[in-house]
């Protein structure tokens, strides 16, 4: 087995950093960051399928998170649906919804498709803060807590390795696709949308196939979340949720999964340490931003591998 | 992949990660007495939270330069929440966990609030909400109180006054923010037992420009005798313009929502004779010698002014309340140990903060009554008491 392709040394060292990272958790509140990047970094690595591999955008990616994470709970806490089934239930209606949703408006192409994400993920978001007989409204909702075969899921520690575990999959699955025929289907699309069909390509169907694995892992972080925090509010499914997400997956690196996992972290982390800066969190927040993408043009992960590769020689 | 710069990179990751932790720990171990705050100084809700930081940053000084509170000084440690009720969450955890404070005053909004209370009453920390909400209070959290009146009391205050004006039938418009609709729901509620029917119930939008359609709909429905707006923000400053464009010639209530010199000057002309419920804060040189609320709300109104040069609003005032509350509880109980001080907090009695006179209780952790909620009525752009 060769150690040094992502798709074994990487997941490797990724599993290895999850299993290790405890020691330096010193309290519950650094385990509470490591499991919002967790979270942050699963639906990054299904954003990164669809905008860094296929080469489609979605400003709309918010809008999954929140109909996982408000699905989960509603049937959860308002018709007392077991929560796993409630996940899987939600999983599966919202990949129903992008398939839907998805046929149409991935025809579009560029700034088009850009919008017509970006009014779906507000449209879902409009629904859930006007339909606050269900949802709460805008302050929110609070949502049981996780129970699996009568045991009750809850504490920063178990989530955690929860949390872990479904990025390590979610990142083994995303390098699998991307090395499957599917994924070089997708990586033919992003080079060229006419080159792929003329080669026998089927290029909505790829399209639609990425976004709805997309949507689902995107869902999947969303329920995850509600049960974790046991209170959502429509926040999470702001248009800059969404903004927020494609710019982990930008600022981590394109077409790169360990780059998401990456970009997730950084922009999850660097706010928690920036705090203590006061008013000018945002004018330093704003600088790394900006020389990050100015030093590090193709995102973090892949510049750095870049130049590591070149001093080498 | 290029395998071993990768690892080095996350190596190095790993490292400043547990130096940052490291140095968090350290930070733990001194001895001052923590009070942790999260609120939303920044973001959509920032002219709450931002009066709220001001003054918690200012009284946490006084106290310390009068000597501190059971000899030790306090400190403050508050985080932006910006309105985001999971970032809220977060910054509460890192207030118990890792700042381990001994008590939380914050939570500018219902949502933020809400999201931490699981937190405290698992962590067993006293913590006292800003907010407005009657869900924060009842029922009755162990942990959690508050200091503004809820919505409720809100549209009671505002029912009461116009019994006495001899409004019957009114039309209601609201916006589409939490304590918009929350304070519509109180109002429906509530509305049967002052014998007040609500004749037209309209609502907009969150990021709506012109009212003039809703308000036109309650024109021409026949017998409205006033119109009562439950908002925040600037809908409720559109609301009143809209209003007097189209010459209503009806009182306009607005809630307690509004209740900084801000609305007055979004509203221009058209907030004259606007009535509102407020603390008695916006109106300390106006109130009677005797008053209990008098001295403090004076005090409040000249140290916020003196060092801000800013109108005082009646959120920050909230902030003081829950500060002093706290700091007195502390002093009551003679230490800071969270279940004592907690027990304290209950048994605040005859308190006068600037938000009405606390009487706590095991069912009341609010503690206000509607005598000391005031009714305003803007007149040549201030806001003066109704008699």
């Amino acid at each position: 087995m060769n150690w040094r392709t992502p798709r074994t040394g990487g997941l490797a060292l990724l599993a290895a950093v999850i299993l290790l990272l405890p020691l330096a958790l010193v309290n519950n509140y650094w385990y509470e960051v490591a499991i919002l990047i967790g979270i942050n970094a699963i639906v990054c690595v299904g954003l990164n399928l669809l905008i860094g591999y296929a080469g489609q955008i979605s400003l709309g990616h918010a809008g999954f998170f929140g109909l996982g994470a408000y699905g989960s709970a509603i049937l959860s806490a308002r018709y007392g649906w077991p929560p796993a089934a409630a996940l899987a239930a939600t999983t599966a209606g919202v990949a129903l919804i992008a398939l839907l949703v998805g046929r149409p408006i991935l025809k579009l192409k560029g700034h088009y498709l850009a919008m017509a994400t970006l009014g779906m993920g507000i449209i879902i978001s409009i629904v859930i803060v006007t339909e606050d007989r269900l949802t709460g409204g805008p302050d929110g909702m609070s949502v049981p807590a996780f129970t699996l075969f009568g045991m009750s899921l809850a504490g920063e520690r178990v989530w955690y390795w929860i949390i872990g575990g479904t990025l390590v999959g979610a990142v083994w699955f995303a390098l699998n696709l991307i090395e499957s025929p599917a994924g070089r289907a997708l990586r033919a699309l992003h080079g060229s949308e006419v080159g792929a069909q003329v080669s026998g390509i089927d290029a909505t169907r790829a399209k639609v196939g990425v976004f709805v694995i997309s949507a689902m892992f995107a869902s999947v972080a969303g329920s995850m979340t509600a049960h974790y925090s046991g209170f959502i509010t429509p926040g999470k499914v702001s248009f800059f949720h969404s903004i927020e997400l494609v710019t982990m997956v930008v600022f981590g690196g394109m077409a790169s999964t360990f780059g998401a996992v990456i970009g997730a972290a950084a922009l999850t982390l660097l706010p928690q340490l920036l705090t203590v800066l006061k008013e000018y969190e945002m004018v330093v927040f704003g600088a790394v931003m900006v020389s990050t993408m100015i030093f590090f043009p193709r995102g973090l992960l892949p510049s750095l591998m870049l130049a590591l590769a070149r001093k080498r020689k | 992949m290029n395998r071993s710069g990768f690892f080095r990179f996350m190596q190095r990751g790993l490292g400043l990660a547990a130096a940052v932790a490291l140095a968090g720990a350290a930070y733990a171990q001194q001895e001052p007495i923590r009070i942790g705050a999260f609120l939303s100084v920044t973001g959509p809700a920032a002219f709450l939270g931002d009066p709220e930081q001001k003054t918690l940053e200012m009284y946490v000084e006084k106290l310390n330069a009068a000597g501190g509170v059971l000899g030790r000084k306090l400190q403050l440690v508050s985080y932006d929440s910006a309105g985001d009720a999971e970032k809220a969450r977060t910054f509460a955890k890192r207030l118990i966990e890792q700042d381990k404070v001994d008590v939380i005053v914050g939570g500018s909004t219902t949502g933020e609030t809400m999201a931490v209370v699981p937190l405290v009453e698992a962590a067993g920390i006293p913590f006292i909400s800003l907010a407005g909400a009657l869900v924060i209070i009842d029922p009755v959290k162990k942990w959690v109180f508050k200091t503004p009146h809820t919505d409720r009391m809100a549209c009671e205050r505002i029912f009461l006054d116009m019994r006495d004006r001899k409004l019957e039938r009114i039309g209601l418009i609201s916006g589409a923010g939490g304590f918009d609709k929350s304070m519509r729901a109180e109002c429906l509620k509530v509305a049967p037992t002052y014998k007040v029917q609500i004749i037209a119930d309209e609502a907009y939008g969150a990021g709506d420009t012109d009212m003039t359609a809703q308000l036109t709909k309650i024109k021409n429905t026949p017998g409205v005798q006033a119109v009562l707006n439950a908002g925040f923000g600037s809908g409720p400053a559109i609301v009143t313009k809209n209003f007097k464009q189209l010459a209503m010639n009806m009182p306009l209530y607005q809630s307690h929502g509004v209740a900084s010199k801000e609305f007055i000057k979004l509203a221009g002309d058209a907030a004259e004779g606007v009535r509102l419920p407020a603390a008695a804060v916006l109106v300390a040189e106006q109130l009677p010698a005797g008053d209990k609320q008098k001295t403090v709300s004076v005090n409040y109104k000249k140290d916020y002014e003196a060092r801000f040069k800013q109108d005082i609003s009646t959120f920050g005032g909230h902030a003081h309340d829950g500060l002093m509350i706290a700091v007195e509880a502390m002093k009551r109980a003679g230490t800071t140990d969270k279940a004592k001080v907690r027990d304290a907090i209950e048994n605040t009695k005859g308190f006068s903060g600037t938000g009405g006179v606390v009487n706590m209780s095991a069912t009341d952790h609010m503690g206000l009554d509607l005598t000391h909620f005031r009714m305003l009525e803007v007149k040549k752009g201030n806001w003066t008491l109704v008699k």
